[in-house]
């Protein structure tokens, strides 16, 4: 399964599904990463984690461990 | 005021402008910055052109799902305080994920009012919004706004009560005819309880399964029953479970009103894309975070702030000045020559002049170098550098069980650890959330600033206390660092770190209007705890260290016949402290008068100043005077006693401003304890292993030696013992590869 902390920077793609459950996975889904969802991973930070990525025309960062549980193409 | 009530709730997403919209109409000064999460509870005032309208700003949340305690004091507020009319606060800039929570207000019943924040960047960026159209989408009033600069409020506000007025909920969206289907179904479930207006709204919060909707409205079991089997019928129809069914739906719908309603510029790189290509570079973020706090304290305490606040304290507080070329007199000599041309007698002048106005001026004089410190991190709040910072800072943070998002109450804690306690609330997390209130005020305030002066001049004088400020700033750090690690192994705080999935809004300049109300406030707060707290405790110290029984008689000691020049020794404070002495005695400090600083410092840390001014008779010393140094330094047996002093003031439990609000934060007896203890005992032991090392690199060793040794032994054991087994067992795993849906 590719996930969302498997995309290179620069790249781009498209959300296939949010695995597991509860408020983690709300919460994405409310931030706008449903299924269909295209966005770019623009940088990693210094330290190598968390990403920042660009969603539905605003900026968000998210660890690669949450990354984890979205499934992309 | 005949008419009566009407209540405006303020509803939007985290950083969309509510706060200076609600401070805009309302007159209020609430606090403004540019990370998300400003605004904690819900806060209310009335509208300052009409005070029949009560308006109330909730905090800004990005749904209304039950998870987090800002969405649920915010549907509770909406599901049950009735407000008359929602406005709901659109960042126009970001119409996309602002509209998902606009769609579920409005899914509420509720009459509400679309503004458009923000509407002249939207114009900036050569984007066009449709408005007529998007009213029609909505099915309610749209206006556009800026609150910024003060644009479009006046019709946003007559907009809001005409529809407060005439109760008009606003027309719902339609969903997927499927869904619709399904809905309508469960809405036939509800219980006849549920006004028409909520039916809607219930009935999507039942199928998302959300408990505390059911329970809300007391839903029946077999209603209930027949509501699951609805549900996991379209689940499966659908291949996908209820809670993505219903986000998916509403994003769709969003995707519709943009594309008929937005129309957008080609697109070019943003501003903030520049700004955080250099400032969140690969390589570059780091240095660049060190150096812009090395910039903030060096401009603030070193350079331009030293300067203001030498003049204020060589002059205003000592040997006075000269206006127009006319020589005027210094505070104290101005309080001196009143007191004495009114007969005050010698006592009377003692305590204005060597208590009250030494102790109070040391403190006010430190406002200017607190003046240009806020006004540079405030910039930083408000520009939006800080979400920078916490993303930056997130895998170093995360590695002892923290997010990034600690790091902000840590940042502001620079400038007091008042505010710094209280950002805390961002936390979703409970242990984080407990225990970055209890290491954030190791980073030193702006209060601690003359003590690190005072203890650095007394060790190596001024001439290279340029990087000493900083160096204690990132002192503070480590010892929050190491803290974290240290108590994250403990089962108080084991956990698995929070999920740090956060905006980073989009820089911008701040306004001017919400930048200066923001560093009024901490200034404010600051003169204000000078002529409270603090001038309090000069009367106190004052008194403590005047009176006092010598040959047999208490009295006032100057007064009495025989008393020597040292005449504090037989103090009230004198014996007091001495009691006290032996707590610090291993850390080298157990003078009387170095006991009574560190005592007095508990009470709020400018107290350590204002207490070594006036206990060391120099009532027009400053913490830069070397004199002062000189008569500090007397009072230690050695530069490590000294240190020891410093570091045991900086990190032990902050004020009782600080500690009020960590006792108001963590709600319960119990934690404010292990918060002071551990933040007094952690002091305790820094400085008693500085004091020892010290001697024991000059060859002096004792029984404290070994202990000091013992304490570096266990604290170098906690911090590098593995993560104890199962100690995360207790969190929700952050990834569970099963999926939630049959295939």
């Amino acid at each position: 399964m590719k996930t969302l902390g498997d995309v290179a920077v620069g790249d781009s793609s498209v959300i296939v599904k949010l695995h597991g459950t509860g408020a983690l996975r709300r919460h994405l889904m409310d931030m706008g990463l449903i299924k269909g969802t295209a966005f770019k991973v623009v940088k990693v930070a210094p330290l190598g984690d968390p990403v920042q990525i660009t969603v539905r025309g605003y900026e968000l960062s998210i660890r690669k461990e949450e990354a984890a549980i979205v499934e992309v193409e | 005021m005949a008419e009566s009530q009407i209540h405006i709730a303020l509803a939007g997403n985290p950083n969309c402008g509510k706060t200076t919209l609600f401070n805009l109409i309302t007159g209020q000064n609430g606090y403004v910055g540019n990370w998300p999460g400003v605004t904690i509870e819900k806060k209310e005032a009335r509208l300052s052109s009409d005070k029949g309208v009560v308006v109330t700003d909730l905090p800004g949340i990005y749904s209304l799902s039950p998870y987090s305690p800002e969405e649920q004091v915010s549907r509770d507020y909406l599901m049950g305080g009735e407000p008359d009319v929602v406005v709901q606060v659109v960042d126009a800039t970001n119409l996309e994920r602002n509209l998902y929570l606009a769609l579920q207000v409005i899914e509420t019943g509720l009459p509400v009012v679309v503004a458009l924040n923000m509407a002249d960047l939207v114009e900036k960026n050569g984007d066009a919004i449709d408005v007529a159209r998007l009213e029609r989408e909505l099915g309610c009033p749209v206006v556009m706004i800026s609150a910024l600069k003060n644009s479009g409020i006046d019709t946003l506000i007559d907009e809001a009560k005409t529809v407060a007025v005439a109760k008009g909920a606003g027309q719902r969206h339609a969903f997927d005819s499927a869904i619709e289907d399904v809905l309508q179904h469960i809405e036939a479930q509800l219980p006849a309880s549920v006004a028409p207006g909520r039916r809607r709204y219930y009935a999507v919060k039942l199928f998302e399964r959300d408990s505390d909707a059911a329970s809300a409205i007391k839903l029946a079991d077999a209603a209930a029953q027949r509501v699951e089997a609805l549900i996991t019928q379209c689940e499966a129809d659908c291949d996908e479970d209820a809670e993505s069914i219903i986000t998916g739906e509403r994003y769709a719908v969003i995707a519709h009103i943009i594309d008929e309603c937005l129309h957008r510029a080609p697109a070019k790189m943003s501003t903030s894309e520049k700004i955080d290509r250099i400032v969140t570079n690969r390589w570059l973020g780091l240095p660049i975070f060190a150096l812009i706090m090395f910039g903030v304290y060096c401009l603030a305490i070193s350079t331009f702030g030293t300067s203001m606040t030498d003049w204020v304290n060589d002059n205003l507080f000592g040997d006075g000045w000269e206006l127009f070329g006319a020589a005027m007199p210094s505070v104290p000599a101005l309080f001196e020559g009143w007191l004495a041309a009114a007969g005050a007698s010698d006592m009377v002048i003692s305590l204005v002049c060597d208590g009250i106005v030494a102790g109070v001026g040391a403190v006010l004089g430190f406002i200017p170098q607190l003046f240009v410190l806020f006004v540079l991190l405030s910039f930083l709040e408000d520009c939006g550098y800080m979400a920078r910072v916490a993303f930056v800072m997130d895998r170093i943070f995360r590695r002892f069980g923290l997010s990034g998002k600690s790091f902000i109450p840590m940042l502001v804690s620079t400038g007091c650890g008042v505010p710094g306690v209280l950002a805390t609330k961002t936390i979703e997390n409970e242990k984080d959330r407990r225990m970055t209130a209890m290491t954030a005020t190791f980073i030193p305030c702006g209060a601690k600033l003359p003590v690190i002066a005072l203890v650095m001049g007394a060790l190596i004088g001024d001439a290279e206390s340029t990087w000493i400020a900083p160096l204690f700033y990132f002192l503070g750090v480590i010892a929050v660092i190491a803290s974290g690690i240290m108590l994250k192994k403990t089962r108080l705080f084991a956990g698995r770190p929070t999920p740090f999935v956060m905006e980073l809004p989009s820089y911008h300049m701040p306004s001017a209007r919400s930048w200066a109300l923001h560093v009024w406030e901490r200034v404010s707060a600051y003169v204000k705890k000078a002529f409270t707290i603090i001038f309090a405790s000069t009367i106190v110290v004052w008194f403590l260290s005047n009176f006092g029984l010598f040959n047999g008689a208490f009295g006032y000691l100057p007064a009495m016949p025989g008393t020597p020049e040292e005449f504090t020794d037989h103090s009230l404070l004198a014996s007091l402290a001495g009691l006290l002495a032996w707590i610090f005695a291993p850390l080298g400090f157990d003078s009387w008068q170095a006991t009574a600083m560190s005592i007095t410092g508990l009470v709020a840390k400018e107290n350590v100043m204002a207490t070594a001014a006036s206990l060391l008779h120099l009532a027009d010393a400053t913490e830069t005077d070397p004199s002062l140094w000189a008569a500090f330094a007397a009072l230690f047996p050695s530069a490590g006693a000294i240190a020891a002093f410093g570091a045991f003031n900086l990190l032990c439990a902050p004020c009782f401003a600080a500690m009020g609000t960590i006792r108001a934060q963590m709600n319960s007896a119990k934690w404010t304890a292990v918060a002071l203890g551990y933040e007094c005992g952690f002091a305790w032991v820094v400085g008693l292993m500085i004091n020892q090392f010290y001697l024991a690199a000059q060859g002096v060793f004792s029984i404290w030696t070994a202990i000091a040794a013992a304490c570096a032994l266990a604290i170098l054991f906690q911090l590098f013992r593995p993560m104890p087994k199962g100690a995360w067992d207790d969190a929700e795993p952050a990834s569970v590869a099963a999926p939630a849906t049959a295939a």
